[in-house]
């Protein structure tokens, strides 16, 4: 069983456990996490699922791949170390405890 | 006079968007989403991959089913509207049952459309739309060897592509001379044809049927118009759609390829608005009456009409963007190519990641691009804004095209000063 927690930007935190298989987004739309739209449905399109990584969980995520690495890069300025697009994160048992920071976007 | 029940027809993701765009917006009164599947909104983009591929055939929701209860919207699934009564104000449902409105938007989407060939009506011939098709094309699929997609366009390209993930031994039959023909550029069809047969893929352009033929009621070939008999457990057609404007024509509302809207989504009767894959409209950016099939243009008319309802200023310049997973190639399109004059490659597409920049008498109108996610990005600003890179400069890849756009669209940002 994988339980991560979303925090909101004014610091509400809510558990949520993944079912196999889902990622980051998923879980987040299906528990109806606030800001965590999912509007491309895990494309890696729209960029409506951005989180930033809690510092010490970083390291236990994969590198993020090119496309979601260019989509960053398009929305942000600078990418901070943390930020991820939680669609393209899979929540394996490895990441057990994993907690996500929920990022206002505009719109 | 004030809006107190907004009923809308269509729960794809133009109708659901709607009804949280209502309340994001401020609008207090009733919401009534009524549509005729039994399953809460949900992604239809998966249905062509994850849906077919997963263990367990599990719709990917639009939003959970608290976001209804909390947000006050009264979701009527199973239902069908028969009727729409523009004089009284009322939906008349399949029950007999009606039901009032203030305002009420169409956002009935469109279904495939078939082709009149012999045996279409087979067994095992399934066409992709909502969550019915998906699970009796994964049943079918069951046991299958042979698949033969009719229709090379984007769902037929995708479900070649996860077909043949699956082992499947895939046909794609194509009328035109080449594959996605109508939507990208030359050097886009190349690649992505060059992709789905290094996956396995057989493509058959300038291919046209004769018939399907089956064996006890279940189809057993494809029979091109040359003769060939190919071997089809599995057809599946996806050669376009055909927008669902009968109830809007039956209720004397203008339509022509869809329902005809203005820049507000209005209809011909005032009170009638309609959104999404069915509505017809004249596109700020081509200049012409079209209908965009995606989930971009569904949403954001979405949040569009939710404004232009609540009286709210609602200039409708979204720049339509999409995409279509095919395997391992992911293409990304922004923008509208009709009418482009010049096309400029950015990158190798010998090496699976470049874009086609699309351009009429030195404008941009459009990027289609494989892999490059940046170049995609940078598109949508670039649009949006009205800003156009010279060719020269996109050719190169050594110049920094984001600097390049930034640096002009901040130099035009700049105040004026007078008298300086």
């Amino acid at each position: 069983m994988t339980t991560i927690t979303f925090i909101q930007p004014d610091g509400a935190a809510r558990e949520v456990v993944a079912k196999p298989g889902e990622s980051g987004m998923q879980a987040a739309t299906r528990a109806g996490v606030e800001g965590i739209i999912g509007e491309c449905g895990g494309s890696c399109m729209c960029a409506t699922c951005h989180v930033e990584v809690a510092p010490q969980d970083i390291g236990r995520l994969p590198p993020r791949d090119d496309i979601e690495q260019e989509m960053l890069e398009s929305i942000l300025t600078d990418v901070p170390e943390g930020s991820r697009l939680c669609c393209q994160i899979k929540l394996v048992p490895e990441l057990d405890g994993l907690v996500l920071h929920v990022v206002e976007i505009a719109g | 006079m004030s809006i107190e029940r907004i009923v809308i027809v269509g729960t794809g993701h133009a109708g659901t968007q709607l009804a949280a765009s209502l309340r994001q917006d401020g609008y207090a009164g009733a919401i009534a989403l009524i549509g005729d599947e039994t399953d809460l909104p949900y992604h239809k983009p998966p249905l062509s991959k994850a849906f077919l591929k997963g263990g367990e055939a599990e719709l990917q929701l639009l939003r959970p089913e608290e976001f209804y209860v909390k947000n006050r919207v009264e979701l009527m699934l199973g239902r069908r509207v028969a009727a729409i009564g523009p004089a009284e104000h009322r939906v008349a449902l399949d029950d007999g049952s009606t039901i009032a409105y203030d305002r009420l938007v169409l956002a009935t989407g469109a279904r495939p459309r078939l082709p009149a060939l012999p045996g279409i009506d087979l067994g095992g011939v399934v066409a992709l739309r909502n969550r019915a098709d998906g699970l009796m094309l994964r049943a079918a699929t069951v046991g299958a060897e042979d698949v033969v997609v009719i229709g090379g366009g984007f769902i037929g390209m995708e479900l070649a592509a996860t077909f043949a993930a699956l082992g499947r031994k895939v046909t794609v039959i194509e009328a035109a001379p080449r594959i996605l023909g109508r939507a990208v550029a030359p050097q886009i069809s190349e690649h992505l044809a060059a992709s789905a047969v290094a996956a396995g893929v057989r493509l058959l352009t300038a291919t046209t049927l004769r018939g399907l033929e089956g064996d006890q009621g279940r189809v057993s070939h494809v029979v091109t118009a040359n003769g060939e008999r190919i071997a089809a457990q599995v057809v599946v057609v996806g050669i376009g759609v055909l927008p669902n404007q009968e109830l809007a024509e039956a209720a004397g509302i203008a339509c022509a390829n869809g329902i005809v809207v203005d820049r507000s989504f209005r209809t011909s009767h005032p009170d009638i608005f309609a959104i999404g894959d069915v509505a017809s409209y004249e596109h700020w950016m081509a200049a012409r009456v079209l209908r965009l099939e995606s989930v971009q243009n569904a949403t954001d008319q979405a949040r569009a009409v939710a404004k232009s309802l609540l009286g709210m200023p609602a200039d409708y310049r979204a720049v339509p963007w999409f995409w279509s997973d095919q395997g391992d190639a992911k293409l990304q399109m922004v923008g509208l190519s009709f009418d482009a004059d010049e096309h400029v490659v950015r990158g190798e597409s010998g090496a699976g990641s470049f874009s086609v920049f699309h351009y009429r008498a030195g404008r941009l109108l459009a990027i289609d691009s494989i892999n490059r996610a940046a170049d995609h990005m940078l598109g949508r600003k670039m649009l949006a804004a009205g800003f156009s890179p010279p060719p020269a400069a996109v050719r190169d890849l050594s110049v920094d095209l984001r600097a390049l756009a930034e640096a002009a669209l901040a130099e035009r940002a700049a105040p004026v000063i007078a008298g300086a």
